[in-house]
């Protein structure tokens, strides 16, 4: 068994990186893969707390990285699934405390025995990014569809093709399909045109996450709505199934063909 | 022009266009490090240096900014003026 690094980054921060690791991980686990998951975010600790995990935390990866305790010591299990493992990050250290040389050390000791390691990449450009994809086979990179996470998404995707870690590959997260049909919001195809990388998935906005989120249950433990779909089928998509993409227009409703009535009376005075 | 629907709404147009659009500028800036001041300099620069070789209608110089994917290229179209001799 070799596992295949996979960091999920984003740039900016607060479009979804950690719930969209923590929900990627338990979408592969689910699915009989053998996971670990990083939170490479040290001093800014959360994959933790969005998958439940927070109250199993002894050591964590600067703990790691400095030997002060073994790999398997740090990786929590999580009971919930078969094989999913977590190695939290460090809340009182800095982003020098881990290299990339060590994230690359580390995962080659545990390469070997997982099928995925998914690590949660801090938000930025600096230290904390290149210690996050030093040892990725994959970047993911994840945006809303607005424009200063999409501006932000470019700068990643340029950074990581210059890392020579590319091509990364884009995740659109948080899509409202309502807002679309409105118009008011970038359309998956928009933002595909303007990132000109390939799309591994979208992830429509739906509240269940975020309740899901409240609980520390990710919303793909036994979700059935959308984004736990969603969520699934990127996975699946990782491990090279084709998949295909979800319909996400939003259904006619009364105003609309009421308001459609109006804007061709409209459009054509 | 408003429509009517925006009449009786007070809704503006929808904003995904100027969003895509503000974003295709931005990003070329951005992965070019080229700004738009710099390309209308460059532009009298070149057509400067053309001049002194071939005679030319500044009027008809059309330089821009194309892209492919991620790649982006100078496109250059100088369209030289008919010599009488």
């Amino acid at each position: 068994m070799t596992a295949k690094v996979v960091t999920i980054s984003s740039g900016k921060g607060g479009v979804g990186k950690t719930t969209t690791t923590a929900n990627l991980a338990v979408a592969l686990a689910s699915q009989g893969q053998k996971v670990t998951c990083i939170d490479a975010d040290i001093g800014l600790r959360n994959l933790d707390v969005v998958m439940g995990l927070e109250n199993r935390i002894v050591y964590d990866l600067v703990e790691v990285v400095e030997g002060r305790c073994r790999v398997r010591q740090a990786m929590i299990r999580d009971k919930r699934l078969p094989e999913l493992y977590l190695i939290p990050s460090a809340q009182t250290r800095d982003k020098n405390s881990v290299s990339p040389s060590d994230m690359i050390a580390l995962c080659d000791e545990l390469r070997p025995e997982m099928d995925w390691i998914l690590i949660d990449c801090p938000a930025g450009i600096e230290r904390g990014f290149r210690n996050a994809i030093a040892p990725a086979d994959l970047v993911l990179v994840v945006t809303n569809p607005e424009v200063s996470s999409v501006r932000d998404a470019d700068r990643i995707i340029g950074l990581v093709e210059a890392e020579e870690k590319g091509p990364a590959q884009l995740i659109i997260n948080r899509l409202n399909p309502a807002l679309v049909k409105r118009g008011d919001m970038l359309t998956a195809e928009d933002v595909l045109e303007l990132l000109a990388i390939e799309l591994i998935g979208v992830i429509p906005e739906d509240e269940n996450v975020v309740i899901s989120t409240n609980r520390g249950q990710p919303v793909t433990l036994d979700g059935k709505n959308r984004a736990a779909v969603a969520f699934h089928n990127i996975a699946r998509r990782l491990r090279g199934e084709k998949v295909p993409f979800m319909n996400l227009e939003e259904k006619d409703g009364f105003f609309d063909r009421f308001a459609r009535l109006f804007r061709t009376g409209g459009s054509n005075a | 022009m408003p429509n009517l629907l925006e009449l009786l709404t007070g809704r503006k147009p929808a904003s995904a266009g100027q969003a895509k659009q503000r974003l295709q500028f931005v990003l070329q800036t951005d992965r070019t490090n080229l700004t738009p001041k710099m390309l209308a300099d460059l532009k009298d620069e070149l057509m400067q240096v053309i001049s002194r070789y071939v005679e030319i209608d500044p009027d008809t110089v059309n330089i821009s900014m194309t892209h492919e994917g991620r790649e982006h290229r100078l496109v250059a179209d100088i369209p030289l003026k008919a010599t009488h001799r």
